[in-house]
């Protein structure tokens, strides 16, 4: 059955849904759909925490409904002030961040930011960080009953401040532990964000999948530094910071594709995607969803075009379900 | 606010190393406030990644002529050389595309108490205060002081004397106008009588300084403050400056961006800066 309103229908709508490359009126949009854990998500793009603020941010400048889920600044137990500035330096293709995790708290986030993003029928992906192993499962436990908080986002791999979790992230032992730990107290879908800085991510990977993640998200971002050669000072207070962009591409794609043959649980893939292109190498090489991070200050609408691109590359592919394209590399 | 890829129209170097461009923008002008800002996108590949802020110097329109082309209403960005990013806008022509973001931010508060205002510029610091010049201008007696480093650094002048603007210039040089700094001649200026408000862009320090005056003779303030910039939306927090009671355990941070760029003298913990 079609579901037309004819209100607001146009004589060239027909025309242009209906019958384009003279295939009859029955050709279906494909299907973009991906599940994460228990979260069915209706495209596989969405913000990387950080880059989207808690989602009115951008609210004027993309539809929300769009994209495939928000995924909220990193929360903490307490209010945190982060790092002092400079905190951003531009890098060639892309750009270093040393914010600091500033957030407005877990409880400020659920009383002032909660209730205008349950109004969005999006699903929301609350991003949160402990100092210590307490403030993991503190945090935890607030966010696990919410109707409006879909699934969580466990960071163990901020590399800006000293316990932000890069601690838990370049461990197993740890990275297990913190995971075991938030799994108690949180029934919902929990994905854990890792750090690339490491030798070999799959070995974290592998931890926080026995503890019980329902899946990863990588990478957070690569550490690095620039310098001011007059001033002979850092370009960021915090002297290093994390490298984000399309210069960390290639990197983040080839850590996407070792972990997704090292784990069964889906990966969500992130860095320096700025295309459905992007996107799609991403997916290809194992990502179930990707997640976009500094494109959106470049190009505010970034997701959408990319969610449309995705559409478009289906459709000219004829694949039906955008699932079919999870892991497909070929290798010969 | 709107994300738009448009044309430039012209691109001039003023003096060396100061720029104005003028883009076109049509329905910009509607809403718009003066001391908002835009962020551009200089060029699409391969650096600069981010965009740049640029505050909105003005806005105009070229009227429409007989080979057919219609009115074309634009924005106009005056700006100084300073990095990478604007060393690429400088070499940007009439007819090459740009992304303007915006308009975005919170600008100037002309609502306030009967009285003359005085616009302090330091430098390029002038470019907000043109559009907020025009805006109080039809309600009130307005003076700019404008000082900057020397004569080549002295912009825009005559475009506020045609609005009926009382100008006072002054250079660290005495190339131009008064030599000494822009402070001083404010200073001097409330010494004779106080404002009804005084509003100001200009380096950091100058900024410091007209705090420290205007707090002396209890004269209200707002500044427009400049900043690195990643979003220009609030989303990045690259941006942020210590609002007035800010601690590390009750933070106060306010977003350049987006609680900004202009702020009042009292929201913001002027002992940040050294």
């Amino acid at each position: 059955m079609k579901q037309r309103k004819g209100r607001d229908e146009l004589p060239g709508d027909k025309r242009a849904t209906g019958t384009r490359g003279g295939k009859g009126p029955e050709e279906k949009a494909p299907d973009l759909s991906v599940t994460i854990g228990d979260l069915e998500l209706r495209n596989p793009v969405m913000p990387a925490s950080g880059t989207f603020g808690y989602g009115r941010e951008y609210a004027r400048l993309i539809d929300l409904e769009r994209i495939g889920a928000i995924v909220t600044k990193g929360l903490s137990l307490r209010p945190k002030a982060g790092n002092p500035t400079p905190r951003i330096a531009e890098t060639v293709g892309g750009m270093l961040n040393a914010v600091g995790l500033q957030n407005v708290g877990v409880d400020a986030f659920i009383r002032d930011k909660l209730p205008y993003l349950e109004g969005i029928a999006t699903p929301v992906i609350a991003n949160f960080f402990g100092n210590t192993l307490e403030e993991y499962g503190e945090v935890a436990a607030r966010l696990a009953d919410l109707p409006g908080v879909a699934a969580v986002e466990v960071n163990i791999s901020c590399p800006n401040v000293k316990q932000g979790g890069i601690v838990f992230g370049t461990d197993p032992q740890a990275a297990h532990a913190v995971v075991s730990l938030v799994r108690r107290r949180i029934a919902k879908t929990m994905i854990v964000k890792l750090t690339p800085n490491i030798t070999d991510i799959t070995v974290i990977a592998r931890a926080v999948e026995e503890a019980g993640a329902d899946a990863v998200s990588c990478i957070n971002t690569l550490t690095g530094m620039s310098i001011d050669i007059h001033s002979r000072r850092s370009r960021l207070a915090n002297v290093t910071g994390g490298l984000s962009g399309p210069a960390i591409m290639p990197v983040a794609l080839r850590m996407v594709y070792q972990v997704a043959r090292q784990v069964r649980i889906p990966v969500i893939g992130i860095g320096g995607i700025c295309s459905a292109g992007d996107a799609l190498q991403f997916l290809i090489a194992g990502a179930t969803a990707v997640q976009v991070g500094s494109a959106n200050f470049v190009e505010p609408g970034v997701m959408v075009s990319i969610a449309d691109g995705l559409a478009r590359f289906c459709r000219e592919q004829g694949i039906d379900y955008i699932r079919e394209l999870i892991g497909s590399l070929v290798v010969d | 606010m709107k994300d738009f890829n448009t044309t430039i129209l012209s691109n001039q170097e003023i003096s060396p190393g100061f720029f104005r461009m003028r883009v076109l923008a049509p329905g910009f002008e509607e809403g718009l406030l003066p001391g908002q800002f835009v962020m551009m996108r200089i060029q699409r590949n391969p650096a600069p990644f981010l965009r740049r802020p640029f505050c909105i110097f003005r806005t105009g329109s070229l009227p429409a002529e007989c080979d057919g082309l219609a009115v074309r209403e634009y924005l106009e960005l005056l700006y100084k050389v300073v990095g990478q990013g604007t060393a690429i806008m400088a070499t940007l022509h009439g007819g090459d595309r740009v992304d303007i973001l915006g308009p975005l931010g919170h600008g100037f508060d002309v609502d306030f108490g009967a009285g003359e205002a005085i616009l302090v510029a330091g430098g390029i610091g002038v470019a907000p205060l043109f559009m907020l010049g025009e805006t109080l201008i039809r309600q009130r007696r307005v003076e700019l002081l404008l000082g900057a480093r020397c004569r080549e650094e002295v912009l825009a002048v005559t475009e506020f004397e045609r609005q009926g603007i009382e100008t006072y210039v002054s250079t660290d040089d005495g190339s131009l106008g008064r030599k000494g700094l822009v402070t001083e001649v404010l200073e001097q200026r409330l010494k004779e009588g106080t404002p009804a408000a005084v509003m100001a862009c200009g380096p950091l320090p100058m900024l410091k300084e007209i705090h420290r005056i205007c707090n002396s003779y209890g004269v209200p303030l707002q500044v427009s403050l400049e900043s690195l910039m990643g979003c220009g939306v609030g989303a990045c927090l690259g941006c942020v400056i210590k609002g007035a009671g800010h601690s590390e355990q009750s933070p106060r941070q306010l977003t350049v961006c987006e609680d900004g760029p202009v702020f009042r003298d009292g929201d913001i913990d002027w002992s940040q800066w050294p």
